[in-house]
């Protein structure tokens, strides 16, 4: 069996740790003038996206040259898909040229458990439709851990489009596993009862004040306008009720950290004033990214 | 021409529309049941040791899908006969989703025809309510009911216009017809994979809200109840449908209700991830829906077991979750299942089991069948309840292997099937 990392919730807490133990050893070596290392030489990465992404695949990319590994970037518009072949067929292609590693973001929740059943190449989710983005709860737990000692008792809110958010999901299985009090706020619609059996002791609530007292961290998720059938909720008043801004800050602890997995949409669900503030910490998410999926690559291709 | 005589010897009988359930033989001649006596000499006839078995009237699927005409490389009348027979069923009864739909008497004739020459267990289709099920113009419900349609339905398609499915019942009605419906609000399970709930939330997939099947039973009932025609509910798996039958019945309205083995034997706890062996429509509810439908099962509201056999190949069922059509297939794992969830567990005695495979499919749609009595026609499902066995996808009959239950132990199972006198499936 390859070793994949398909997602947190399945991860336990010492396998987490690890990883961002690990991650914390590349920040520091990403700050050296020569950054690149031959860990992975010899190695391929294919990073497949069939959903567009800007951060996500550069960061692996990246990721993936700094460990020396060979990379391969496809998408979706220019690969057999678009000529009827299915994903396994796709995929099975792929992992004939025998890469060491398959990056993979599709829309399907659950795409790369279904390709794991059937692959012998290891597979790392770099977001699964409305399921997991692992890498992404890892970067946060890095970012957050740049600025506190530890997570455990911090009361962290997410704020947004919870039920289409993949990165909400990954963040609570990975913060609840660390003793983290997670407030999930979001306009009813977007913020399913059932979201409370996925941790134990999490609030839900949709008054954004509620949520932001006395919070350390706020984590700003896009509304997923494309995820859904119709409209479930009248966009043009979203701001007013659910977008940050600088009012709120005051409501949360003096040092609270402003985050946001990108891509953001300004005047949507944040000020302007907020997503650049001091507090913000969005570009440092962004930074980390790189160190993160170096280790995630490493335990992968490594293992 | 010599009569053609089948004697079943020391059977362990069991016909709930006549009230028997003793040890005897049964003499079959010309395709009827002749006798129902202990000890009948053999006198020439071909015998079938039943010692140790039951011998049941013929089981009847009133729910399965054999997708011919149209989509024959995943099943075809005649392999969907053979898993019937292979499953002890001996008639079932075929949803009007081919392609294309059976929505008038030259394309009923056409299954009606291509079942006597090539089924080897009985098959009666079911028409549909629209002309191709698209739930505007009534299809021509009169004509495929002389063509030999035994019920209307538009099954996964169902008429979301309550002014079309009430025009429906009133003329289907009139022909004596049960409506048979899907209840899904379309609006409200749009985009959903599986059961709204925890594991939907969990997996990130998108939800089928138990409401979506509630809105439909209600305004169901309540066009049943102002039309008067017979009204039956497909596959129903919620508990709040359960309940809203339950009191329909009570009331005295003409309506009746199935459950599949797969939703009172599994919920969506059990559903593997991204596996599209479990996704079906409706989907797998919660345990608390599948003991409402067990409940349901034991106090005589539930009326018949239906499978819902939905054959798909593998290349559709091998995609995204997402994107994988509903259903699976459960001709030869409704026995077994049954037996496990129902009898072994205790719920219900194996007279009630027998009934809700015969007789009370038979009632639902008004079939003559489902019992043993003398004269009527010789289909007899033989079962062991003891009988250790392993259900492997590989030795199916039918063209498909979407199941949830390969390699499934089970307790007891079909043995021998016998339609009109004949014996047409044999697993000893």
């Amino acid at each position: 069996m390859p070793s994949n990392l398909l997602g947190i919730e399945e991860l336990g807490r010492e396998q987490i740790q690890a990883l961002l133990d690990r991650s914390r050893c590349y920040q520091a070596m990403l700050s050296q003038p020569v950054k690149k290392m031959d860990l992975l030489r010899g190695k391929t990465v294919v990073n497949l996206f069939f959903e567009s992404s800007t951060r996500t695949r550069t960061s692996f990319e990246i990721a993936a040259k700094r460990l020396g590994a060979d990379t391969v970037s496809i998408s979706a518009q220019g690969s057999s898909l678009s000529k009827g072949e299915s994903l396994v067929d796709t995929l099975n292609t792929l992992a004939a040229m025998r890469p060491d590693a398959i990056v993979i973001r599709h829309s399907a929740s659950g795409a790369p458990h279904f390709l794991a059943r059937f692959l012998p190449t290891a597979i790392i989710n770099a977001g699964d439709g409305t399921h997991e983005h692992p890498t992404q709860a890892l970067l946060d737990a890095v970012t957050i851990l740049d600025h506190r000692p530890s997570l455990e008792g911090l009361r962290v809110a997410i704020i947004g489009d919870i039920a289409h958010s993949r990165v909400a999901r990954s963040n609570i299985h990975l913060l609840s596993k660390f003793g983290v009090r997670l407030v999930l706020c979001g306009p009813a619609p977007l913020l399913p009862p059932e979201l409370r059996l996925l941790a134990p002791c999490m609030e839900l609530t949709s008054n954004i004040e509620q949520a932001v007292a006395g919070a350390d961290v706020i984590m700003m998720l896009r509304v997923q306008l494309e995820r859904q059938h119709e409209t479930a909720l009248p966009k043009n008043e979203y701001f007013q009720f659910y977008g940050l801004r600088l009012e709120h800050l005051r409501l949360a602890r003096p040092d609270a950290l402003v985050m946001h997995p990108g891509p953001i949409n300004r005047g949507r669900e944040i000020a302007s004033e907020a997503a650049d503030s001091p507090r913000s910490v969005i570009l440092n998410q962004v930074e980390n990214g790189v160190a993160v999926r170096m280790a995630v690559l490493e335990q992968v291709v490594c293992h | 021409m010599p009569l053609s005589r089948l004697l079943i010897r020391n059977g362990r009988l069991i016909d709930p529309a006549s009230g028997l359930d003793r040890t005897s033989d049964v003499l079959v001649e010309d395709g009827r049941i002749a006798s129902l006596t202990p000890g009948l000499p053999a006198n020439g006839a071909q015998t079938l040791d039943a010692a140790g078995l039951i011998v049941a009237p013929g089981f009847i699927d009133i729910h399965v899908h054999l997708r011919e005409p149209g989509i024959e490389h995943a099943e075809t009348i005649e392999s969907g006969a053979r898993a019937a027979a292979a499953g002890g069923f001996t008639s079932i009864c075929c949803m009007p989703n081919s392609i294309p739909v059976n929505d008038n008497a030259t394309v009923t004739s056409f299954i009606v025809e291509r079942a006597r020459r090539s089924a080897v267990v009985n098959v009666f289709p079911i028409g549909a309510i629209t002309r191709d099920s698209a739930g505007e113009q009534l299809a021509e419900i009169g004509a495929m009911k002389e063509a030999g349609a035994v019920a209307v339905s538009d099954d996964g398609q169902p008429v979301m216009n309550s002014r079309v499915m009430r025009r429906a019942m009133e003329y289907a009605g009139s022909f004596g017809l049960t409506v048979i419906d899907h209840c899904e609000d379309l609006n409200l399970s749009a985009g959903g994979d599986i059961h709204e709930g925890a594991t939907s939330t969990r997996l990130g997939l998108r939800g089928i809200p138990a409401c979506s099947e509630e809105v439909m039973v209600a305004r169901d009932i309540l066009l049943s109840q102002a039309t008067g025609a017979r009204l039956h509910v497909a596959h129903i798996s919620t508990r709040n449908s359960v309940a809203m039958v339950r009191q329909a019945r009570a009331v005295g309205l003409p309506v009746t209700c199935e459950t599949t083995p797969h939703h009172f034997c599994l919920s969506d706890q059990d559903l593997a991830p991204y596996d599209s062996n479990y996704k079906m429509k409706p989907p797998l509810r919660d345990p608390a829906d599948r003991d409402s439908l067990l409940e349901a099962i034991a106090d005589g509201v539930v009326d018949a077991i239906a499978t819902d056999h939905a054959p798909h190949t593998g290349s559709i069922k091998m995609q995204e979750f997402e994107n994988c059509p509903f259903g699976i297939t459960g001709l030869e794992t409704a026995l077994g299942l049954t037996l496990e969830a129902l009898v072994h567990s205790g719920r219900i005695s194996l007279v009630q089991m027998v009934r809700l495979f015969t007789t009370g499919p038979a009632g639902v749609l008004g079939l003559d069948r489902g019992t043993l009595a003398p004269g009527a026609p010789a289909d007899i499902t033989i079962f062991s309840t003891d009988r250790e066995w392993t259900f492997d996808v590989n030795q199916s009959q039918s063209k498909s292997k979407n199941t949830p239950f390969h390699l499934r132990r089970f307790r007891g199972g079909p043995v021998v099937t016998i339609v009109g006198g004949r014996v047409v499936w044999d697993h000893r």
